[in-house]
């Protein structure tokens, strides 16, 4: 255990409802109760917010959807929108066509929907209010994929530092954690099917992937995490190939 | 990943949250109950990988086989209730409905997590709790154990449960 020397971290954790699901956002460290921590807090939670009311697929009037009803041009929308477009291309680049913005709609056509980039982005984005709070580690945690990262001030290793443990889940056997990760900063993204069945979408067979398992992947930053753990696992030797060579500083696991 | 099914839910997505968009923060419902938590709505945390039936709506009373874990859920009237107290979450909003989870506490440990209230808005979601909520209790447990802070993998109804135990971690100052 920890020595005496050191204060035990005070914790405190919020939880919004925001893009269909609570996110949380869990503190550490000293000063969780401050003024300045709420006013962070809230922050981040409005950019959550502010990214949901842009690109939700089912709020009516999101530009997203409002721009795919043409009843917008993209010069009218938020500029984050050109980016998301730019992001959801590079990725489907650089995964090799493994992640892809354009999805099947109910109709049966492809639209443009950044779903699968916007949840770590957006928590990437959230973060950025809470990197500037003196001895205060974070974590969000959105849907089971997570953003942890702390005030520079901080130590990343050794005493003072402040770490979180990250369960995996075991997708074939949910009664165990599979495997267990230690960080003070850095994303965790999980996809797999283990979860709710057959969810994720193979842009090249244009068929929903029914194998098992999961991929998690960790790294700097969330939208990028949860982009290739969804290539990863949809994807095969030419993606993992890709993985190893665009994003050096991302690791996976498979389970 | 889970996201693309965001289509198929949409319908759905708006008729939950028609209904029961009220929990926002952390903050907002506290209950704090001593040891007699057999009321009827509890689960309690049969192990069982159970189908689909077990679950069924509202009522389900807590059954006897209780994963071994405590005799403090439910009918069992443990010999160490003197010290052990029920803590309950927060009610999470989930996509598929409202999560709320009770924990047992003594000597400082989670003993035992219960789900008092799981989504049964249709049929799939009845099967995806029968099987996951009793997963979850066993895993709090566990978890705890191994003094996990996150989970990573999760579903949308895992969130909620998470969170809502987080909520009644935060309560019981553990």
């Amino acid at each position: 255990m920890m020595s005496t020397m050191t204060v035990a971290p005070e914790r405190k954790a919020w939880v919004e409802q925001v893009m269909g699901m609570p996110i949380s956002i869990h503190l550490r460290g000293q000063g969780v109760e401050g003024e300045a921590t709420a006013r962070a807090v809230a922050d981040a939670f409005a950019t959550l917010r502010e990214m949901d009311s842009i690109f939700s697929t089912y709020k009516e009037d999101s530009q997203l959807l409002r721009l795919r009803r043409e009843e917008v041009a993209i010069e009218d929308c938020s500029p984050l929108v050109r980016e998301a477009l730019a992001i959801g291309e590079e990725a489907e680049r650089v995964t090799r066509g493994a992640f892809t913005t354009l999805l099947p709609t109910a109709t049966g056509d492809l639209a443009f929907d950044p779903t699968g980039l916007v949840k770590g982005w957006a928590v990437d984005l959230a973060a950025r209010r809470l990197t500037g709070l003196p001895g205060l580690s974070y974590c969000i945690n959105a849907g089971g994929d997570l953003l942890v990262g702390a005030h520079a001030d901080l130590p990343r290793t050794g005493p003072g530092s402040i770490s979180w443990r990250v369960g995996i889940e075991d997708p074939r056997d949910r009664t165990r954690i599979a495997s267990t990760l230690e960080l003070t900063e850095g994303a965790v993204a999980t996809s797999g099917t283990a979860a709710r069945g057959a969810h994720l979408y193979d842009p090249r067979t244009r068929e929903m992937v029914s194998r098992s398992g999961s991929v998690t992947v960790t790294g700097p930053e969330l939208v990028w995490a949860d982009i290739w753990a969804t290539a990863l696992f949809v994807g095969d030797a030419d993606t993992r190939d890709a993985f190893s060579r665009y994003a050096p500083d991302y690791l996976s696991t498979e389970l | 990943m889970r996201r693309i099914v965001l289509w198929a839910m949409s319908t759905l997505t708006v008729l939950v949250l028609l209904f029961s968009y009220h929990t926002s923060t952390s903050s907002t419902v506290v209950a704090t109950a001593e040891t007699r938590s057999g009321s009827s709505t509890t689960r309690s945390g049969s192990s069982s990988s159970s189908s689909s039936s077990s679950s069924s709506s509202s009522g389900t009373s807590n059954s006897g086989n209780t994963s071994g874990t405590s005799g403090s859920s439910g009918s069992g009237s443990s010999g160490s209730g003197s010290s052990s107290k029920t803590v309950a979450g927060d009610e999470v909003m989930t996509r598929y409905g409202v999560v709320q989870v009770q924990i047992t506490v003594a000597g400082g440990k989670i003993t035992a997590a219960d789900a008092l209230q799981v989504p049964d808005q249709d049929r799939r979601d009845q099967m995806i709790n029968s099987q996951a909520v009793p997963v979850y209790n066993t895993e709090t447990v566990d978890a705890q154990s191994a003094q996990i802070d996150v989970v990573s993998g999760a579903t949308y109804t895992w969130e909620g449960y998470t969170q809502s135990l987080q909520s009644a971690i935060d309560k019981a100052n553990l």
